[in-house]
């Protein structure tokens, strides 16, 4: 336990003395906020939709926890590049345990981050129902987090290096993204769309935030909970598995 | 060459009588498919034993097989008895390592470092503060203890390494040419502090070094590996005399010859060599 611990530790060290990583990371939620939220406000409006500010933060706060967590995770070819790793795992411990602890510290930070952008969007005019919803969003965030750290951290331990990074950003986190109805209602979506969300563990992620938030929910949040902790749990065993195959 | 390993093995009788101690490490056949390795032969305990070659003899991975980040393809090793493959976690209690590469936390400062390694190596207060403090001071490096370690130079950093190398107490620590770019007087400093621990606290020292004259000053023996195999083992003078040499460096040169090695790149050197070029634009 207390080797996780300190491997937390760690990871939280790391995010709070890297200021230009924190603001950097805010940089991307905001613009979306402010290009789309008050670019596309007006419309969704006129449609009948409601306050798209409203609509928008549980997926721009999905989308920074998405970003953040992936991140973490592939924080490890980092590690492994600059030597670190080696020193983990030449250690007398399981190397489920230094996956553990790395993984929530890099949850921590993903949530964290995540909380950071729902400060900002109340700054933009987004208001919660109520103070319980904080508490909901904030489980739905570990949940997000939980398992894109560990999505981050199995791609990591089969990538040697950056040159695939591109790649994998370009073909899994932004299609995760965007096909995960953070920018759009998926109620409205056309079929084809919508049945692609249905295979987006972030969709099931970013739908419990609203529902947290806003009240409304295209899945229902049972199967959100539900969704949420299977796939969790899946890429934690995946990525323990594939982290413990690492040889250097 | 050591291929008759099971006649001198480790165990015949005459051997076995004339040197009581249980070598620190005993590895024998030992292949790694990219290549032929028939590695080092019993490591004494309480010994410096410098492992030296070419570029690509098979230094480096022998010595991340015995420290159980690389499963051998063939052959058997065993490090103070035990088998890195079958008991990983027990032989990593029992060895530090200085690798190569750099392989701190350059967020973390130099303290976090040491007790981050703690953590892990499972040294527990109140020996930790203590063990820290001694190690820090030993390398110079207690005055800059809260620095984060991305503000050390060079050879601060390496002490760092070494310091945390010793910080569990192993019984065998593995220096994977530790002093690869310092300048002679760090150089001079940190061979010292590395023999004052081997005798104060009777651990045995694994080394590999391109600079012979370290070698030559520093172990009690050396065993010389080309092309993955043995080529001599025996102390400085030894070698030297048969050699018929003046300095360990013709010595070497004799028994590897002149040719120079290329080595082989894979995506992680070329990742290495990047960082190395950032770093040096900082």
């Amino acid at each position: 336990m207390y080797v996780i611990y300190m491997l937390w530790l760690r990871q939280l060290k790391r995010y709070v003395r890297s200021r230009s990583r924190i603001v950097a990371a805010l940089g991307q939620p905001v613009l979306y906020l402010v290009a789309l939220g008050f670019g596309f406000g007006p419309v969704f409006r006129k449609a009948g939709e409601g306050d798209y500010i409203q609509f928008l933060t549980p997926g721009v706060v999905g989308m920074t926890v998405l970003f953040t967590a992936v991140f973490s995770g592939i924080e490890l070819i980092w590690d492994r590049q600059f030597g670190f790793l080696k020193e983990t795992l030449v250690a007398p411990v399981p190397r489920l345990i230094i996956m553990l602890g790395r993984t929530l510290g890099g949850a921590t930070v993903a949530v964290a981050q995540g909380l950071l952008v729902l400060v900002i969007c109340f700054a933009v005019g987004f208001r919660l129902p109520g103070p319980g919803a904080i508490a909901w969003a904030s489980l739905y965030m570990t949940l997000i987090a939980l398992m894109f750290t560990a999505f981050g951290t199995a791609l990591a331990s089969v990538l040697a290096d950056f040159q695939g990074f591109q790649l994998v950003m370009n073909f899994l986190v932004m299609p995760i993204f965007f096909l995960s109805g953070a920018l759009f209602p998926l109620a409205d979506a056309p079929k084809a769309l919508a049945t692609v969300a249905l295979l987006d563990p972030l969709a099931y992620g970013v739908d419990g935030l609203r529902h947290a938030v806003a009240g409304a929910s295209y899945f229902g949040p049972l199967t959100d909970l539900a969704v949420l902790v299977g796939s969790s749990a899946a890429l934690l065993a995946l990525g323990s598995y594939l982290f413990s195959r690492i040889e250097l | 060459m050591w291929g008759s390993g099971a006649t001198r093995g480790f165990g015949s009788s005459s051997e076995a009588a004339s040197r009581p101690k249980q070598p620190m490490i005993l590895a024998e056949h030992l292949t790694k498919t990219f290549g032929d390795l028939v590695a080092v032969r019993d490591v004494r305990e309480g010994e410096i034993f410098a492992f030296l070659g070419p570029n690509g003899a098979g230094k480096t991975t022998t010595i991340k097989m015995l420290t159980t980040l690389l499963r051998p393809t063939s052959g058997t090793i065993a490090v103070d008895g035990l088998d890195p493959v079958a008991h990983p976690n027990e032989v990593r209690k029992r060895f530090g390592i200085v690798f190569q590469d750099p392989s701190l936390d350059e967020e973390l400062t130099a303290y976090e470092n040491l007790e981050l390694h703690a953590a892990l190596f499972k040294v527990h207060q109140p020996a930790r503060g203590a063990r820290i403090e001694m190690l820090l001071k030993l390398f110079g490096l207690w005055d800059r203890r809260a620095d984060r370690v991305k503000t050390f130079s060079g050879g601060m950093r390496r002490r760092l390494e070494i310091a945390r190398g010793f910080l569990h107490t192993p019984k065998i620590l593995f220096l994977d040419e530790p002093t690869i770019g310092l300048d002679p007087q760090t150089r001079n400093q940190l061979w010292t502090q590395v023999r004052t621990l081997n005798e104060t606290e009777r651990v045995t020292v694994f080394l590999t070094t391109h600079y012979m004259e370290e070698a030559d000053r520093v172990a009690h023996r050396i065993a010389i590996i080309d092309h993955g195999r043995i080529v001599a083992q025996g102390s400085p003078a030894e070698l030297k005399r048969q050699t018929g040499a003046d300095t360990l460096e013709q010595a070497f040169l004799a028994l590897t010859g002149n040719a120079i090695r290329e080595e082989e790149t894979g995506p992680a050197d070329q990742m290495r060599q990047m960082v190395r070029m950032w770093r040096g634009r900082r």
